[in-house]
């Protein structure tokens, strides 16, 4: 399998898309911030399509909309967390926009250009170059360690806004940093997983890694450990069964481990599900 | 598209015959005028209950209801209305006894809406079928309604409200306090539950028009926008319904005399609406209210 240069390039790629999104994804869940990844990732798209329509690289238009969006999203919810209400509004629309795009780019060009919109929207992990791969595995790698140089003060602001304020962390500049750094991720993750499929491989993950321990580094190292390992499970899985999409795939396993962390953890002891369910209140 | 020459003319007489000069165009605005009607009563109830992230992954689930159905060989009005009641189900039974928007919870939804997608997008693969069926089911198209389609629809819509009427009273009250309803005697476990499904049911109607991925332009802006101008539910439902129906006839009407796809005018509109009265209404008491409304 690994004779295909094409799989080599998919695993590189995919080891660090996963180890950033498990690392982003624990955050997102810890803050519930899944709705606000939900609409990044939907922005991604209208970005790349965006960039296609103006025959510009497809990468440049997956960081420009994700970033400028989630410092707006940043900037605009009071506490670094916006209404659910006004990020619907606003995505309904950018979806919208996205389908405007690929009408464009889908008018304007000849057919072979037509799976564009489909390569966005559900990812193209096998079709990328070792250029594409290298890059993609770069910024993943930088984003990830980013993530763990603030792990520390965002998990402390995460936890409790409030204390962490009183004890002198930038409560705010570290939520609008910690939605950059998850658009930067979503961009890359775009290109591997699509950006349909990207909120699973954020959210699946860290749910089950949030399940299964209550301890904060335990959870971001399994949830880290968990994607690439629903990642690598996908591209083998896939390679084996030619009909089946990597990133379907990829996201059918990180559901299955999150269905089993949830079984696992509604079998044991009601006392353990008692301090769960206290355990998330804060 | 293959519609040629419907050139807008300043004259709205000519434009409206030119609008319901062929049949399916006819058929369209009527399945819309229903849809708009349902999703903005529904709508309006859901951003109430703050259960926009569930109605967005109901939507979502409609797409691998669709490409089910379409591969299956059945209409794909089963495979939206199968799937999407199926998936209130699923959520009703995971949002049982816990409190709601909770961490786990989010994730769990962001985790089921994730796999749909990705077992549409297999459906998709496996009918071998042509783009054009996967861009339809996620950002909608306007061509191809039936008269069958459209009664259905007025059958879905007409339960709907019917049920949704009866239930008026109690659902409101345990949406607005939760805790006092069920110290009164309000079944509000049953409530959830049958909004659940009634949203799931709105949300498939709606995503045969918009597509899975544009629903919520019926069903939660036009909703913001009337509970930024009011917090009385009577006229907050009525505004909600007239603002999707604006907005659906806007938007069938631009994308007939234009290139660009239906569902692009339609949230383009919506939003342009929603963004307006936000700016008429910033610093108003509404928004506020409501936004801590029911927590």
């Amino acid at each position: 399998m690994l004779a295909h240069e094409f799989m080599r390039n998919a695993f590189l790629a995919g080891t660090a898309v996963g180890l950033a999104c498990g690392l982003v994804g624990y955050f997102v869940v810890l803050r519930v911030q899944v709705f606000a990844g939900d609409a990044l990732s939907h922005v991604a798209f209208t970005g790349a399509l965006a960039a296609a329509a103006a025959g510009l690289d497809v990468r440049v238009g997956l960081f420009a909309a994700t970033i400028l969006v989630a410092a707006a999203i940043g900037a605009l919810g009071g506490r670094a967390r916006a209404d659910d209400v006004v990020i619907g509004s606003v995505f309904a629309w950018v979806l919208g926009l996205g389908a405007l795009f690929l009408s464009i780019f889908t008018a304007g060009s000849s057919g072979s250009n037509g799976t564009a919109g489909v390569r966005v929207l559900f990812g193209s992990i096998l079709g990328l170059s070792s250029g594409d791969a290298r890059i993609a595995a770069a910024v993943s790698i930088l984003a990830a360690l980013a993530l763990l140089a603030i792990a520390r003060p965002l998990l402390f602001s995460s936890l409790d806004a409030g204390v962490a304020a009183a004890a002198g962390v930038p409560v705010r500049a570290i939520g609008i940093g910690f939605l950059c750094l998850l658009a930067v991720v979503a961009a890359e993750a775009t290109q591997a997983v699509g950006a349909l499929l990207l909120l699973g491989l954020l959210a699946a993950p860290a749910g089950a890694a949030r399940l299964l321990t209550h301890r904060p580094w335990h959870g971001l190292a399994l949830s880290a450990a968990l994607a690439v390992g629903a990642m690598w499970g996908g591209l083998v899985l896939s390679y084996e069964v030619p009909s089946l999409p990597p990133s379907s795939a990829v996201i059918g396993l990180a559901t299955l481990a999150y269905v089993g962390a949830a079984a696992g953890a509604a079998l044991s002891t009601g006392s353990f599900r008692a301090r769960h369910l206290t355990g998330d209140d804060d | 598209m293959t519609i040629e020459l419907a050139a807008l003319s300043l004259d709205p007489v000519s434009d409206w015959n030119q609008l319901t000069t062929y049949p399916f165009m006819v058929q369209a605005l009527e399945a819309g005028t229903i849809v708009a009607v349902m999703a903005g009563v529904v709508g309006w109830l859901m951003v109430l209950r703050r259960q926009v992230f569930a109605g967005h992954t109901l939507a979502v689930i409609a797409f691998p209801g669709a490409a089910a159905a379409a591969l299956s060989g059945l209409p794909l009005a089963v495979g939206y209305y199968g799937f999407c009641s199926l998936g209130a189900g699923a959520l009703a039974a995971a949002s049982r006894g816990e409190v709601r928007g909770r961490s786990s919870e989010s994730a769990a939804i962001g985790t089921l809406q994730a796999l749909a997608l990705g077992a549409g997008f297999v459906f998709v693969g496996l009918y071998n079928g042509q783009l054009g069926d996967l861009q339809a089911m996620l950002f909608g198209t306007f061509l191809g309604i039936t008269a069958g389609q459209v009664l259905t629809l007025l059958w879905i819509a007409f339960g709907t409200l019917a049920i949704l009427g009866v239930a008026a009273r109690p659902l409101l009250f345990a949406s607005v306090d939760p805790g006092v309803a069920r110290a009164r005697g309000v079944p509000a476990k049953l409530l959830d539950a049958g909004f659940l499904l009634v949203l799931g049911v709105a949300v498939a109607a709606t995503a045969q028009i918009t597509g899975a991925l544009l629903v919520f332009a019926l069903l939660v802006t036009p909703a913001a926008t009337a509970q930024r101008l009011t917090a009385r539910p009577g006229a907050g439902i009525v505004l909600a319904a007239a603002f999707a129906l604006v907005v659906t006839w806007l938007g069938l009407a631009a994308a007939y005399f234009s290139p660009y796809p239906v569902g692009f005018w339609v949230t383009s509109f919506s939003f342009g609406l929603y963004v307006i009265v936000r700016v008429l209404t910033a610093g108003g008491p509404m928004g506020r209210t409501h936004a801590t409304g029911a927590a």
